[in-house]
């Protein structure tokens, strides 16, 4: 396993995820509440998407539902063209694909930062010397070379999340699927992130779909938006998003990103 | 530690550091308390003439006990105290681990035991010691029951609220990787709960000595337990305070070594952390 690179934005032309009328409905104290009415949506290979919308309006569920998370409730997914559950269980071979990066860094504490990253790899039976080297390459790809000993306690939040994206490319996964993974950092931390995650994604050339409520986030990273509305929660609206790469953070002063920010912001309140 | 103690302690959340100035380091403190306890103990017996079948003064009770180090019979006695202290707790531990865990993982037999776990709990299980005595004899056997039972209940208790406390967020790390059964249970439950476990444990071992001690007072004729009745029946009052010292230097050798597990087994906990 090694870290390809390849010129970013290049698309296979091939479809990495396809919902098909997938859907979810939560049974609650006061019946059934709709998180996510049946949906098609395609996630071209290599693309980055991005998944806007406020609280509430499904762009959560319709990521953990990709991530085998959760099971949707009608419709269905293909992952690489396999379809991902089958009358609630999970395909594995699917799921071995995708790695997921949490809102939360969720790194084990007990764990050192290395532990943490090549703990997939553990899990897949990978002997440690192959662990440790692909920990340390992984740990010079998110930024964090020197702290491969340290443990998760001793690392600031956005080093703890850089760790965290580090332990879901280890394994290789052609997709990279991300829930509001910076929603815990302060804005100068994140904006740093952001540079970080398109640089990252640019020289390991992975499908990244990634969940945000932040309109400039989702300018700054996205190839594609989906916007999506709550009550019930639904896709809106896609919007193509065509800066060049890579994409710097002045790219926000552009007119015509404050144009696709405004329309977003304006789709949004109505 | 007294038998009504709360036996299920939360785990102390983080905090951050404090930067301190140069201070006299807290042990002087501790030092100096003890001395001036021990020297107002000493002033008080020996200005008030209190009999030595009443209280002994502190300086007798060293003597005493610094003397009966020397006597085989001494150690012969805290060996089968300790004996039946490690077989109680090693038998707590197992099934206390065991059961704990099994509550932590199932919701519904945890409720369904609950009821029976409530009533053996408020059940104070010294009362018990004597139907001990006659079910499994004066021999060893009825004190490491008895020390058994006492330490179960923390080490079960703090078991299954430490298998129930694994962060959500970290076993959908597990779950979006797909991991098996026993990998969850070998890489998240176990050393998630182990800071847990360890709780129980400090409470146990405790618990496991004192069980052992209140067998050997009603029963037998042998261990610590059994030395400080004989004292106290012959009114060797300084002998008796001997013992309680020499059983105080054995609960703190078991105690020590079980928090010390804790620095050696998660180094990574807030708990584990050297305060300085």
């Amino acid at each position: 396993m090694s870290l390809q690179t390849a010129p970013a934005g290049v698309q296979g032309g091939g479809i990495a995820i396809a919902l098909k009328e997938a859907g979810k409905d939560f049974e609650t104290a006061e019946g059934l509440v709709r998180a996510l009415t049946p949906t098609n949506f395609n996630v071209r290979e290599g693309e980055f998407t991005v998944l806007l919308g406020p609280s509430g309006c499904g762009k959560t569920t319709m990521l953990r539902m990709i991530a085998g998370l959760e099971a949707p409730t009608s419709g269905t997914i293909e992952v690489d063209g396999r379809n991902l559950w089958i009358a609630d269980k999970r395909d594995n071979v699917a799921l071995a694909d995708m790695g997921m990066v949490f809102q939360e860094a969720n790194l084990f504490p007990w764990l050192s930062i290395e532990d943490n990253i090549a703990l997939p790899l553990k899990l897949r039976g990978v002997s440690k010397s192959e662990r440790r080297q692909r920990a340390r390459e992984l740990c010079k790809l998110v930024g964090i070379t020197g702290f491969e000993k340290r443990y998760p306690r001793e690392l600031s939040g956005g080093m703890r999340q850089r760790a965290s994206i580090a332990r879901a490319l280890s394994y290789d996964p052609k997709i990279l699927l991300m829930d509001e993974p910076f929603g815990a950092l302060d804005a100068i931390t994140r904006d740093a992130m952001n540079i970080e995650l398109q640089r990252i994604w640019m020289e390991t050339s992975k499908t990244i779909v990634l969940v945000t409520h932040s309109i400039s986030e989702a300018v700054f990273l996205a190839d594609r938006i989906a916007l999506l509305s709550p009550r019930p929660g639904r896709i809106q609206e896609i919007v193509e998003v065509p800066f060049a790469r890579p994409r710097a953070v002045s790219v926000n002063e552009d007119p015509q990103f404050q144009h696709i920010a405004n329309h977003l912001r304006d789709r949004l309140e109505h | 530690m007294s038998l009504d103690t709360p036996i299920v302690s939360t785990v102390a959340p983080q905090q951050p550091a404090k930067k301190r100035k140069k201070e006299i380091p807290t042990w002087i403190g501790s030092v100096t308390l003890l001395v001036l306890f021990l020297g107002g103990w000493e002033f008080y017996v020996r200005e008030f003439n209190v009999s030595k079948l009443i209280l002994p003064a502190p300086s007798l009770v060293i003597e005493a006990w610094y003397a009966s180090l020397w006597l085989p019979s001494t150690w012969y006695h805290t060996w089968i105290t300790a004996l039946e202290t490690m077989l109680g707790f090693f038998f707590a531990m197992v099934f206390g681990v065991a059961l704990g865990a099994m509550l932590g993982k199932s919701p519904r037999l945890e409720k369904m035991l609950n009821p029976f776990i409530v009533a053996t709990q408020v059940v104070p299980k010294v009362a018990l010691v004597p139907l001990f005595v006659v079910w499994f004899g004066f021999g060893i056997t009825s004190k490491v029951v008895i020390a058994a039972v006492l330490a179960f209940f923390p080490i079960m208790l703090n078991t299954a609220l430490g298998v129930k406390s694994v962060e959500r967020g970290y076993r959908e790390v597990l779950a979006s990787l797909n991991a098996s059964r026993l990998q969850k249970i070998t890489q998240l439950e176990f050393p998630s709960a182990l800071p847990y476990i360890l709780t129980g444990m400090e409470m146990g071992v405790v618990l496991s000595i004192i069980g052992a001690v209140v067998g050997e007072y009603l029963g037998g004729s042998e261990g610590l337990g059994n030395l400080a009745v004989k004292e106290m029946n012959s009114y060797n009052t300084t002998a008796l305070f001997a013992v309680i010292m020499h059983l105080s230097a054995l609960g703190f050798v078991f105690y020590a070594i079980v928090v010390g597990l804790r620095r050696f087994l998660i180094p990574w906990h807030e708990s584990a952390q050297v305060k300085k």
